[in-house]
């Protein structure tokens, strides 16, 4: 009886100990020197559940590009005006697809006169491919030839599952007590850890460099305090946990800061953190105005990009299948030239 | 009733053993009460008490309970009073240290106050009972090892909380009251301070950590070993060498070709145990005062061997960073 007692205790702590764990085996990758631990490990069973969300949808072709120009045939077409009939109208086919599967093209356009700029949702799609295209020009060093479509993001969805709002400030004045100091909740957002659970708004808002450490030995002027080391330590686990990944695949854990140490995934990561602040502050930011109060934050902000809006759990977004080969278009043009919607800049 | 081990087979209960009478206030501070529990018995003494609470103990109970209460109270507002969600996100509570803002003054209740009250509280409370450790040795006759290994302790416990703050001009350096949160603080030091398993004095505390662990196994194991001889009844083996301990000696001649005494061993141990924070406070009070980057200064000094570097180059030398300049940013 005694026996059967100490057994159940042993099975019921195992079962306690063991529940956070993965079952093993693992694959594993080296990507740096031997002895530096430097290595990628990823579970085949996590990554078979992640295959489905990150399948890239069959490719339909380019559409050909001869014919009357979109801007000739439709009215009010500002940004793909120099797209063929043919290329429009596919592209806006799969742009519902991607945004608007169910809703279809009354989401954006009013269906008694498609040319209207009634509906917030045609306004914001209209500056969303402006953004595309800049994405796809600007920031090669981050996208480089795969680049990016709405798909990248939204899957289906009429808000990319995975956006960000800035964080309701706790209690920061008045009360005496209950001042979670932006930490210490089990937030999915930094892998249940205590570190700031929002640190975008510091580093994918705002322009502050996410660097803490001193290149000197001894003290030498630099004034970084943990606190902004775990802010730094939170976003960091954003990454690991956005793009599945650990933080070997960047660095060698010995030297976080050391540059010379690093992979150039390191140094493609930081041209993604000037991405997104660019995606925020230039894109996003100034369409908060046109969204109607229900898709707003809790402090009246937009819904703002981070690495997991598009990467979902993956280094590499859908597996790094490109899809700009079938709309060349959103590679092209000149987005820094292209104007300003007039009704945005208003609002 | 004086032998048992976690061995023996059979649990002898006596009478109560009030201990030596020392003096008559003494008397007075000790429980009357005393008890027996059977599954006590299987750990230790079966007995429980008596109790010597004392001034210095009510004192330092006191304190230790304000502390205790702020902690907790604190973590009980985080998630607006709620008795379930408290014990769902415990691990996760936490009060924090004031925010480099306040330097080292004492901040507002709400960012860091509570700490800095409940950090003075808890310090009184340790440091009293560290005075009953040492009162209560005294009072017994005995040396005073156990008052000044607890004095060791409470050394790593000062540094991190009082004299390195202090020396880094700001209460924001200091660990916060939280399971997962005093993890993530160890974590960010090391991470700030470039690597903290570079600090040669973090080194020589593992050393004396691991070594505590070995020393701890082999003591035990020796002990346990010669039971069967009476090998537990240390004191007599060190007054008159019997068989147990000339077995246990031997063993180790045999294994190792050397052997400590049943003296020497547990100075050994004392001291393997004190250096372990003695070696860890020092270290960590050099971290940030004296070292910035322990990664940087050990490569200086040569410490250990260079890797291939990989010849990526900082990306923000060739492209400035993105600045936003429009509206709704900080």
């Amino acid at each position: 009886m005694k026996k059967i007692y100490l057994s159940l205790i042993v099975l019921l702590s195992s079962v306690m100990v063991l529940t956070g764990c993965e079952r093993p085996a693992f694959q594993k990758a080296q990507n740096g020197f031997r002895g530096t631990a430097m290595v990628d490990i990823q579970n085949p069973r996590i990554n078979a559940d992640k295959a489905k969300l990150n399948e890239a949808p069959p490719s339909l072709g380019a559409a050909s590009a001869s014919g009357d120009k979109a801007s000739k045939v439709y009215q009010n077409v500002k940004v793909l005006g120099n797209l063929s009939q043919a290329q429009f109208t596919t592209f806006m086919v799969s742009m519902t697809n991607w945004v608007a599967p169910t809703e279809g093209c009354a989401y954006c356009h009013n269906p008694a006169n498609f040319a209207e700029d009634t509906k917030y949702t045609k306004i914001v799609s209209r500056r969303m491919i402006q953004m595309t295209q800049k994405i796809n020009v600007d920031w090669k060093d981050h996208v480089q030839g795969t680049g990016v479509t709405c798909y990248t993001c939204h899957r289906g969805n009429n808000i990319p599952q995975n956006v960000w709002f800035k964080d309701n400030p706790q209690n920061a004045t008045g009360t005496a007590l209950g001042n979670r100091n932006g930490q210490n909740q089990a937030a999915e957002s930094v892998g249940y850890s205590s570190l700031t659970y929002e640190p975008y708004s510091k580093y994918l808002l705002a322009s502050n460099a996410a660097r803490i450490q001193g290149k000197d030995g001894l003290p030498n002027g630099n004034k970084h305090s943990l606190q902004e080391t775990e802010d730094v330590y939170g976003l960091m686990m954003h990454f690991s946990k956005s793009l599945g990944v650990n933080c070997t695949y960047c660095h060698n854990s010995r030297a976080f800061s050391d540059w010379s140490q690093s992979t150039p995934q390191r140094s493609q990561a930081w041209h993604g953190i000037q991405m997104v602040k660019d995606i925020n502050n230039t894109y996003m930011n100034p369409l908060t105005g046109v969204f109607p109060p229900h898709r707003l934050g809790k402090e009246g902000d937009v819904a703002k990009a981070n690495c997991l809006t598009c990467h979902q759990g993956v280094n590499k977004p859908l597996y790094g299948k490109s899809m700009i080969a079938d709309y060349p278009f959103l590679a092209e043009g000149n987005p820094l030239t292209v104007v300003a919607d007039k009704k945005v800049a208003a609002k | 009733m004086d032998y048992q081990n976690l061995f023996t087979q059979t649990q002898v209960i006596g009478p109560e053993n009030h201990g030596a009478p020392i003096n008559p206030y003494d008397q007075r501070e000790r429980t009357k009460g005393i008890g027996f529990n059977y599954l006590l018995g299987k750990l230790g003494n079966a007995q429980l008490g008596p109790i010597y609470l004392g001034r210095l103990g009510v004192a330092s109970l006191i304190f230790g309970a304000l502390a205790f209460f702020i902690i907790g109270f604190n973590m009980l507002a985080q998630v607006n009073w709620s008795p379930i969600q408290f014990a769902r996100q415990l691990f996760w509570l936490s009060l924090d240290a004031p925010s480099p803002k306040y330097g080292l003054r004492l901040a507002p209740l709400s960012e860091g106050g509570w700490w800095n009250i409940c950090g003075l509280f808890l310090t009184i409370s340790i440091l009293l009972w560290w005075m009953r450790t040492y009162r209560r040795a005294k009072a017994l006759g005995m040396g005073t090892h156990v008052a000044w290994a607890f004095a060791a302790a409470i050394w790593l416990f000062l540094v991190l909380g009082l004299f390195r703050p202090v020396l880094m001009g700001s209460w924001s350096e200091a660990v916060p009251f939280g399971i997962f949160s005093h993890l993530d603080w160890t974590a960010a030091l090391s991470i700030r301070y470039g690597n903290l398993f570079y600090n040669p004095f973090h080194m020589l505390s593992i050393f004396f950590l691991y070594g505590s662990v070995l020393l701890f196994g082999m003591h035990g194991a020796t002990i346990l070993a010669v039971g069967r001889y009476g090998g537990e009844r240390e004191i007599e083996q060190i007054v008159d060498r019997g068989t147990a301990s000339e077995r246990a000696a031997l063993f180790w001649r045999w294994t190792m070709g050397f052997n400590a005494t049943m003296e020497s061993i547990h100075r050994w141990a004392w001291w393997f145990a004190v250096l372990c924070p003695i070696s860890g406070g020092i270290g960590i009070l050099l971290t940030g005062t004296y070292v910035d980057n322990w990664y940087v200064w050990a490569m200086h000094h040569g410490m250990v061997p260079s890797y291939p570097v990989t010849n990526i180059v900082d990306p923000s030398i060739a492209t400035p960073p993105f600045t936003p300049t429009m509206e709704g940013v900080k």
